[in-house]
C-alpha cells in the first residue's frame, strides 16, 4: 500500500510518501502506526505516541481502530490549519 | 453546489455573480473572504510577522472533504447556492486565501450556513499553513477556538 505524509510529518520522515508491504497481522491503522515507527528514527519521532497527527484511509478521515483491509493509501498528517 | 481547490487568486466579484446569475430565488447572500495577515499572534501576546504563508494540501481528498461539508450545509439549510473556492501554494499578506459564499431566499440561513462551512473546513479539509516569518520557516499549529468554533455545529 501507498503511505504519504503532509506538512511536518513528511519532513520528519523524510520522504512525501512510501510504498510499503507491512507484516500480516496489521490489521487496523494503529497496527500501521506502530511497524511503521520500527522503519527510520525519522518515522519513530513523526509517529510517536503522544505526537499530534491524523490520518486518513483512501482519502477518508480515519480514527486508528479503522480497518486497513483492501485499503490502497493511507495518509498521516497533523491537525488541519486551513481556512 | 461548487468547490474549487486552485493555485491562482480569484476575483470575488466574478465568483458571485457567477453564483446567483440566473436563480431569481435567492434573497440573501453572505460571503466570507479569508486573507492572509501580517502577524500571526502566539499564545496569546506574542506576534511574528509573517512574509509569507504557503498552503499545502491533499490533492482528491481535500475536494471531497469540502464536497462533504457543502453537502452537510445544504442538508441542515434550505440553500440555493453554495460555493467554496480554496487556494494553495505560496501567498503573501494581503491576498485572498478562501471564499465561501452561500445563497438562499432568507438571509437568517445565509449567514448561519456560510459561518458554518467557514468553521468546518479550517478543522475538517486538508490544508496545512507554513508561515514564512523573520526567524525562519515555521509550520502553524491548530487553535483550541477553531476547534470549539467548529464544535458547536455538532449534532448532539
Amino acid at each position: 500500500m501507498k503511505i504519504r505524509y503532509f506538512a511536518w510529518m513528511k519532513r520528519t520522515v523524510g520522504v512525501a510518501e512510501e510504498e510499503v508491504t507491512p507484516p500480516d497481522g496489521t490489521d487496523t491503522v494503529g497496527d500501521l502506526v506502530v511497524w511503521l515507527r520500527s522503519r527510520s528514527p525519522g518515522h519513530a519521532e513523526a509517529l510517536a505516541e503522544g505526537a499530534a497527527f491524523g490520518a486518513a484511509v483512501d482519502q477518508r478521515t480515519a480514527t486508528f481502530d479503522v480497518k486497513l483491509a483492501g485499503a490502497r493509501e493511507v495518509a498521516f498528517f497533523p491537525p488541519f490549519t486551513g481556512g | 453546489m461548487t468547490v474549487r481547490v486552485q493555485e491562482a487568486d480569484f476575483d470575488v466579484g466574478a465568483e458571485l455573480a457567477r453564483l446567483t446569475d440566473g436563480n431569481k430565488r435567492i434573497g440573501g447572500l453572505a460571503v466570507f473572504v479569508g486573507l492572509v495577515r501580517e502577524m500571526h499572534v502566539r499564545e496569546g501576546y506574542h506576534r511574528d510577522r509573517i512574509d509569507a504563508l504557503t498552503l499545502e494540501h491533499y490533492p482528491g481528498m481535500t475536494e471531497t472533504a469540502l464536497q462533504d461539508i457543502e453537502a452537510e450545509a445544504n442538508r441542515r439549510w434550505p440553500l440555493e447556492a453554495t460555493l467554496i473556492v480554496h487556494r494553495y501554494g505560496r501567498m503573501e499578506p494581503g491576498e485572498r486565501i478562501v471564499l465561501v459564499a452561500v445563497g438562499s431566499p432568507h438571509r437568517e440561513a445565509a449567514f448561519e450556513a456560510c459561518e458554518f462551512l467557514v468553521d468546518w473546513l479550517k478543522t475538517k479539509a486538508p490544508f496545512w499553513k507554513l508561515e514564512d516569518t523573520p526567524k525562519g520557516e515555521q509550520w502553524v499549529g491548530a487553535h483550541e477556538e477553531d476547534d470549539a468554533a467548529a464544535a458547536r455545529w455538532e449534532k448532539t
